[in-house]
């Protein structure tokens, strides 16, 4: 045991005894602690306004397949946090990826063609003829869960990453494999000022960034919750467009 | 009934990887270790993150056929919403830091931060 380790291990025994006492503060009159495992109030949380649908309405009562023209449509409520009420948080962390895929882009870029220093194996018979099966199919289950964001478990974000995993298995199978990148990129852009475009257009018919203009409909159909699932249509294409562009940078470094 | 168990793989599992992960950061000297640590801590984070908003038997928090109105019991949806944008953050952060460990091994031919000229201080 060297000494480094020594001293790591007191360090973080230091600050798991000091985020363990974050639990046990008996809080005085007024003051917030940190709830029980399992015992989230989440009547007295902002959470109930969302469950509720109630923020800027007053309404008690959401019934399934029943319940229309509500102020968000969406069945998912985690959907109707993010595409909805904090559509704008949405739009800075989609900005987050494109940055980082742009920096990656940066830092991997080289002018000279340069050789591989190791030697690759062809892929084997079942991983290629696999691929090829499994490639249409995995962007039709990714464009599934980006279009049903606002009914199932998933989103945008999740059907972008299972259409990059189906972009990783090509590349996997096929070692020659190239992308088509100004294809890759007219896809990204187009997504990108999709959203904004969407976000403006609702800037100047109702009058705030991002408002949701169209009917929400009845909870739980597939054309409800207004702007929701052309969102998250735009972020799905995004997200699958940069995850990929990342994976080939990656690979081709 | 949340037996001691089930609280603690949630609350105190999140920290011991957050705690793990900050280990590996401070001890280890290979880049690719030390990205896996970061890696650690963000997912502990999240665990505890999402285990902060959970009810004793809320479902998730989605309308369906069988929960059909909004009286049952749900979980927090707000930590879920905040941890999916974490775990998008997470994901860019590492492939950036892939990025640049790679150019790191390019220029100096190791991934041992003792041996890397102008990392020493």
């Amino acid at each position: 045991m060297k000494f480094r380790n020594i001293l790591a291990l007191i360090l973080i025994f230091i600050l798991g005894f000091i985020i363990l006492q974050a639990f046990n503060i008996s809080p005085e009159e007024g003051q917030l602690v940190i709830n029980k495992f399992g015992e989230a109030e989440i009547e007295n949380r902002t959470a109930q306004l969302y469950i509720n649908k109630s923020v800027n309405s007053n309404n008690e009562k959401v019934v399934f397949a029943e319940s229309n023209n509500l102020e968000s449509g969406s069945a998912n409520i985690v959907t109707s946090v993010i595409a909805n009420y904090r559509s704008l948080d949405t739009l800075g962390e989609v900005t987050v990826l494109f940055l980082a895929a742009t920096g990656l882009g940066a830092v991997l870029y080289t002018n000279k063609k340069k050789e591989r220093n190791f030697i690759v194996d062809e892929a084997s018979l079942i991983l290629k003829t696999g691929v090829k099966i499994l490639f249409p199919l995995l962007i039709l289950a990714g464009a599934y869960i980006f279009i049903h964001g606002h009914l199932t478990p998933g989103g945008g974000f999740q059907g972008g990453a299972v259409i990059a995993t189906a972009f990783l298995l090509k590349f996997l199978a096929d070692r020659e494999y190239k992308l088509a990148e100004h294809k890759l990129k007219i896809v990204e852009v187009l997504a990108g000022v999709s959203f904004v475009g969407l976000g403006l257009y609702a800037l100047f018919t109702e009058g705030s960034f991002l408002a949701n203009f169209l009917q929400t409909g009845t909870v739980g159909t597939l054309f409800s919750a207004g702007i929701i699932p052309l969102i998250y249509l735009s972020i799905g294409l995004k997200v699958g467009a940069e995850l990929t562009s990342i994976i080939s940078n990656l690979i081709e470094a | 009934m949340i037996s001691f168990l089930e609280e603690w793989s949630f609350f105190g599992g999140s920290i011991l990887l957050i705690l793990i992960g900050l280990y590996g950061v401070i001890t280890k000297r290979n880049l690719i270790k030390i990205l896996i640590g970061l890696s650690l801590m963000d997912t502990g984070v999240n665990v505890l993150l999402v285990s902060l908003g959970y009810v004793e038997n809320g479902n998730a928090p989605i309308l369906t056929s069988i929960i059909k109105n909004n009286s049952g019991a749900f979980v927090d949806p707000v930590p879920q919403a905040l941890v999916l944008t974490a775990i998008v953050i997470g994901i860019a952060i590492l492939a950036l830091g892939l990025a640049v460990t790679i150019k790191i091994y390019e220029k100096y031919g190791t991934l041992d931060i003792s041996k890397i000229r102008g990392l020493k201080w």
